[in-house]
């Protein structure tokens, strides 16, 4: 186990210091990229604005449905970065744990001055030894694809379950969607995951998670939203979204999620 | 001006309540141990380097002793007791030395109370260890022999460890200390990929991975006979209670409320309940108690506010400490378990967490931000009844404290950058030792 991080992380190592050496060059690392834009016309006098060099990896490359991937990037000279499918628009860098229930390939986009590069991370998933729920995975695709469109994260203050006005707006337009959504998939459920930063204590977070889901679940049914098809769930602080120590990440993390059920 | 006089009263108080705890734990004034070098004959002389090392790691750890420093020593040193020879008065009552005698200990510049000495030799293929403790102090030989033993074991470094082992836990136990050798730290690593309860030896030594669920286990708690874990698991769906034998890791019977969330279990000392949070009664969680089994179930707290991490007096049984938010931030509280007699325990300054009871029933053991921003977790220890702390650690965030079954060795969590790793330290503050190194691992729970 400790030979492969190991090997892992040299490989990483190896990378990041081939992208280091290659400089502001427009050199591509991964294949399936699709070309560099062509460069544009510059003044003689002008030096060339460098172009976006991205670090982009995940671990593991390959998981059971169900299990998480760490997506990790750096990137340089780019001042907008996005990882589609899922994640949206990031920090230059960071890490993400993404669950992907089937074979994914994770696109990050890095635009500058220089222009724009990709790189892409492609994750394969297998299904888990036991077979999986009777609930056919399409439909789950389906409900989760939806919820994808339809449904934000609601956001909470530091140590509060409180709905505040952002959140209330939010899960206003979150019950039209879970009423679209379970008008449409009728056997459909929809779990309410409660989430914190991670400052709190694990333990008193379960507790702040649960509150959190709670709060968002109840606030939905106040809507008219089937308090039946909503179940919440607490993770406490252990499946962040974001693992920067800044306010604008731990506020990512403190929030009420909306994942399909089984 | 008033606020200014104030403040150096304020912390010459405070000071002073510092080291009545710290006293009453590590006491200052424990007597000193001479702890000269054995020497071993034949086949057991390549093994007397490991013997000697072992002795001395575990007197100086277990902190009831000081150890007189070894460049002090006289240079003949007595390997058994007919060694030592009385000195003889000369012509003009002057004493005239003989050899070896108890005074080449227990004057300057060695200044020991105590002598530890002996030999090991090889008897019939096994390692035989002769050991003694002396009380130097006193006008004879016969006076001074505490104990004298020999200690017997396979002729390799296990037989070694051995003998040194029972040697210095016999030295230990005259002074009431307790040697932390054979005891195990269960705690939480992702080195896996998912956060799984892990066990090592109480030095770091041994690492093995306990349960194989694949997904979140966290808070640990170990039953007072050693024999069962009890913990947190974030599966795919709410957070439940798990039950496990310590040995072989084999799950046990515990049937979980329906719930949406079952967490932070702990035994009660006799083993046959426990007390957790739960969400039976709806959202936030409170405390509840149950046979060791889940049945019987009974509520202990009903507040509208956050409720976790109850821990029973290993001691008494019948008083929990536990983390709640019914006064603002997370605090620590106390109250007795039939529900009776609830009183905070930390002032309300920032959050509080994690408690552990130190193994007299006396100290809790916890993680405090005090006066720091959210997240600045640092240990202390505080003395329940009054109320009275210590802070052991400053720096980097420190969490999940556990007492060792010394009583004075603790174990927690510090997270330096983005890693967390765990380290042990005597209450104090001094032997900070770090034990794990790969991935990251937190929430220990020391076996009793």
């Amino acid at each position: 186990m400790r030979l492969q991080r190991t090997v892992r992380l040299t490989q990483l190592a190896a990378l990041t210091l081939a992208l280091m050496i290659a400089g502001t060059g427009c050199k591509k690392k991964i294949a399936a990229a699709p070309p560099a834009p062509a460069p544009t016309p510059v003044k003689v006098a002008e030096a060339p604005k460098p172009k976006p060099a991205i670090t982009f990896s995940g671990d593991p490359l390959s998981i059971v449905r169900g299990d998480a991937v760490t997506l990790r990037w750096s990137v340089q000279n780019s001042d907008a970065v996005t990882i589609e499918p899922g994640v949206g628009t990031v920090a230059a860098s960071g890490s993400r744990q993404v669950y992907p229930t089937t074979a994914t390939t994770y696109v990050l986009r890095a635009s500058g001055p220089g222009g724009t590069e990709t790189a892409s991370v492609s994750i394969s998933v297998s299904a888990p030894s036991a077979p999986p729920p009777a609930a056919a995975p399409g439909v789950t695709e389906d409900v989760t694809r939806a919820l994808e469109r339809l449904v934000k994260d609601a956001y909470f203050g530091y140590d509060s379950a409180e709905i505040r006005e952002d959140a209330r707006a939010t899960l206003q337009r979150n019950s039209d969607g879970l009423k679209e959504i379970f008008g449409k998939f009728a056997n459909s459920t929809v779990i309410v995951e409660g989430h914190c930063d991670e400052r709190g204590s694990a333990e008193y977070n379960l507790g702040l998670g649960e509150r959190r889901a709670n709060a968002a679940r109840e606030f939905l049914v106040q809507l008219g939203v089937s308090g039946d098809k909503l179940k919440s769930v607490t993770y406490g602080k252990e499946r962040p979204v974001c693992s920067d120590a800044t306010e604008a990440c731990y506020q990512q993390n403190r929030r009420a999620h909306f994942a399909a059920g089984q | 001006m008033n606020k200014y006089l104030l403040l150096p009263v304020l912390l010459a108080s405070l000071a002073a309540q510092q080291a009545d705890i710290r006293l009453s734990i590590i006491r200052p004034d424990r007597p000193t141990i001479a702890l000269p070098d054995l020497r071993g004959t034949g086949e057991a002389q390549p093994l007397m380097n490991g013997i000697n090392s072992k002795i001395f790691s575990e007197i100086e750890q277990a902190a009831v002793l000081k150890i007189a420093p070894k460049g002090l020593y006289p240079l003949t040193v007595p390997q058994q007791p007919s060694d030592f020879k009385a000195p003889t008065v000369g012509p003009n009552r002057q004493p005239l030395s003989q050899g070896p005698w108890l005074t080449d200990w227990s004057g300057a510049p060695v200044n020991s109370n105590y002598l530890a000495f002996g030999y090991a030799t090889v008897q019939s293929g096994r390692l035989a260890l002769f050991g003694w403790l002396y009380d130097v102090t006193q006008k004879d030989t016969q006076n001074a022999q505490v104990f004298g033993k020999v200690y017997f074991g396979t002729l390799n470094e296990d037989g070694a460890k051995k003998v040194a082992l029972e040697f210095a836990a016999d030295i230990l136990a005259r002074f009431g200390g307790k040697s932390l050798a054979g005891s195990r730290v269960f705690f939480v690593s992702d080195r896996s990929g998912a956060k799984e309860i892990w066990s090592m030896d109480y030095d770091g030594a041994n690492q093995k991975q306990m349960t194989f669920y694949r997904s979140t286990c966290i808070s640990p708690a170990i039953s007072k006979d050693n024999t069962k874990i009890a913990f947190t698991r974030i599966g795919a769906g709410n957070p439940s209670i798990m039950v496990h034998t310590t040995d072989s890791g084999r799950k046990l019977n515990f049937s979980n409320p329906q719930a949406t969330m079952n967490a932070t279990p702990d035994f009660t000392p006799d083993g046959n309940q426990i007390v957790f949070s739960s969400t039976l009664g709806g959202s936030p969680a409170n405390l509840y108690v149950s046979g060791a089994d889940g049945g019987g179930i009974r509520r202990l707290t009903s507040v509208r506010s956050i409720e976790v991490e109850p821990k029973v007096n290993p001691k008494s049984g019948n008083e929990i400490v536990f983390v709640s938010g019914r006064s603002g931030k997370a605090q620590l509280y106390r109250m007795n378990l039939d529900g009776t007699d609830i009183e905070r325990l930390t002032d309300g300054r920032g959050e509080a967490s994690n408690p552990s009871w130190h193994p007299d029933g006396q100290f809790v053991a916890f993680s405090w931000t005090a006066g720091l921003e959210p997240g600045n977790w640092s240990i202390f220890v505080m003395d329940v009844a009054s109320k009275k702390y210590v802070q052991l650690t400053t720096g980097a965030r420190s969490e999940n404290p556990a007492w060792g079954p010394d009583g004075r060795h603790l174990v927690f969590s510090r997270t330096v950058g983005r890693q967390v790793q765990l380290y042990s330290i005597l209450a104090d503050g001094s032997q900070l030792k770090q034990l794990t190194f790969t991935g990251s691992n937190e929430k220990p729970a020391w076996t009793h």
